[in-house]
């Protein structure tokens, strides 16, 4: 059987195809103004990556925040759905997951087979979400990617007290204005985000294994942080962002069967 | 092509009546460190001879400083010419020369039932913050709620807005009204309604639709704030926004009610209040004294 699931995000799109239980093709797009494309691009791209011949795939679940606009797939399912069968697929111990994406950050319990038992999500505030990292890198003058990693070089704990991200801009400002390194500026944000997201987590009770998924794993002193703040190291997928899509791909299948 | 210009930037401001103070029993000063602004306003006896509002530099008692000096400017006044001064808002501690601090939610009470006698329920919009105060009719603080961890709902988020969309500050609420139609606009995060009005923009909405767009967003944000307190008229509006008339039109067409005017401006409530306090401290003090 062979199965698509394309994740449309706030930031990226992500599209996977799955062969039975086997992962054969995978990409991720910037998301365009239309979402449509960037889904087109995205599957096009998977495809192409699994040598199958054209019109093989059998049928389409799109996920994600903007799945509503995509008229080419054969169904959609909700983002926390796909996300728990993405994950219990890659870490059948999984009790609970967390998932940091562009604008939205999520905490979800899922049961021994896979099922959600409950979930927590932050969509109203950019504090703790990739959006937030952004912000901070530029007032920085950091590219983002370099963000994780210069707060491993951090000798000193400073605060960051603000919770909104503009106003923890300005915040980020006069630490620059005091002579503040930027690795400790940088360990500060990471610290702040973890915070966060473990409160949000404590809400639906955190029990392991610990799965970290969505964009954000990709900045190694989030992970520290968190790892610090939950007591506990998380399980990483090797490729974070396509859970979900992977998720939606395994609906596709079983809905089938 | 960059015009170097900051649209953030809102002017700063000076006023004095020029009455002589030379024959004046006491001369009272209240200052108003806040987060994005400062105020200082002087009284002597019970006439208002100055005040001022200007920008808050990186460092407090500088800006409680310069707001003094811009306030007594022209006046002939010096600093020991002063009784009694009274610090407030965030800043408040680090007035340098204050005898005294009393916090911001008092002195705004004070300040607005000063200027707006029949207000009962104030709204201070400021740059860091958003508050609802209930006061009685001697102007007494009966309860209030406040936002300060969101810039949403705060000055601060319209000049980010302002700078996204270059339009000078003093702009923003007249243009946003020239407008039949708005889109929708997150009211809950300034960078989730920022990214939002780049997407509006690229589909082909107006500027100035863009900004109605936020400036209805941010009146919805106040509303529910005022909706939790409950409105008892009349309704009244300090702070900075006051002068933005783009989202006091939409705060009152929401509510159903008019906001009561201001006089002379609104955004001194802070330090005017501080200044009624000081006379009646300055007052206290001497008659310990006797």
């Amino acid at each position: 059987m062979i199965t698509a699931g394309i994740d449309v995000g706030a930031e990226t799109v992500k599209a996977v195809i799955l062969v039975d239980q086997e992962l054969v093709g995978w990409s991720m797009v910037k998301a365009e103004l239309d979402r449509r494309v960037s889904a087109e691009k995205a599957l096009q791209s998977a495809e192409a990556m699994s040598g199958l011949p054209a019109g093989s795939i059998q049928k389409i679940m799109v996920t994600g925040s903007g799945r509503k606009t995509i008229a080419m797939a054969d169904g959609n399912v909700s983002d926390i759905i796909a996300t728990g069968r993405g994950v219990f697929f890659l870490f059948p111990s999984v009790k609970t997951v967390i998932d940091i994406g562009a604008e939205e950050a999520r905490a979800i319990r899922v049961d021994a087979g896979g099922d959600i038992r409950n979930f927590a999500k932050n969509d109203k505030c950019a504090a703790g979400v990739g959006a937030f990292l952004g912000a901070m890198a530029r007032a920085l003058e950091l590219n983002i990617e370099d963000l994780g990693v210069a707060s491993q070089r951090s000798r000193q704990h400073i605060p960051i007290n603000a919770t909104c991200v503009v106003f923890a801009e300005s915040e980020v400002v006069s630490l620059i204005h005091s002579q503040i390194p930027k690795e400790d500026i940088a360990r500060a944000i990471h610290e702040s985000v973890a915070i966060r997201i473990t409160s949000m987590a404590r809400r639906i009770g955190i029990e392991r294994d610990i799965v970290f998924i969505g964009g954000v794993v990709r900045n190694v002193g989030v992970i520290e942080s968190l790892n610090r703040h939950l007591g506990m190291d998380m399980l990483i997928p090797e490729r974070p962002e396509i859970v979900t899509a992977i998720g939606a791909a395994i609906i596709a299948r079983e809905e089938m069967e | 092509m960059t015009t170097g210009m900051e649209y953030w930037r809102w002017t700063e401001s000076s006023w004095r009546s020029g009455m002589d103070w030379h024959g004046a029993d006491i001369i009272k000063c209240g200052i108003d460190v806040g987060s994005v602004s400062s105020q200082a306003v002087i009284f002597a006896d019970e006439h208002l001879l100055a005040y001022s509002s200007i920008r808050t530099g990186s460092s407090s008692p500088d800006s409680a400083q310069s707001a003094l000096q811009a306030a007594i400017e022209e006046t002939g006044i010096n600093i020991s010419d002063i009784d009694y001064v009274v610090g407030t808002g965030y800043g408040r501690v680090n007035v340098p020369f204050a005898h005294a601090s009393i916090t911001e939610i008092s002195c705004h009470a004070r300040g607005a039932h000063y200027m707006a006698p029949s207000g009962r329920t104030i709204l201070d919009m400021g740059g860091q913050d958003c508050k609802v105060i209930r006061i009685n009719e001697r102007g007494d603080v009966i309860e209030f709620i406040t936002n300060e961890k969101c810039a949403a709902g705060t000055g601060r988020g319209i000049e980010v807005f302002a700078e996204l969309l270059s339009v000078p500050i003093s702009d923003v609420g007249k243009l946003s009204l020239d407008v039949a139609e708005t889109p929708q606009i997150s009211s809950t995060c300034v960078i989730f309604a920022k990214s939002e009005a780049i997407n509006l923009l690229n589909q082909g909405w107006s500027k100035n639709q863009v900004l109605g767009a936020y400036c209805s967003a941010m009146a919805e944000r106040v509303y529910r704030l005022i909706h939790r307190i409950g409105l008892i008229k009349d309704f009244v509006i300090t702070g900075g926004i006051a002068k933005n008339i783009g989202i006091v039109k939409r705060i009152e067409d929401k509510l159903g009610v008019e906001a009561t005017l201001v006089k002379p401006d609104s955004q001194i409530a802070g330090a005017l209040g501080a200044a009624l306090f000081a006379g009646d401290l300055f007052l206290k003090q001497k008659k310990k004294a006797l």
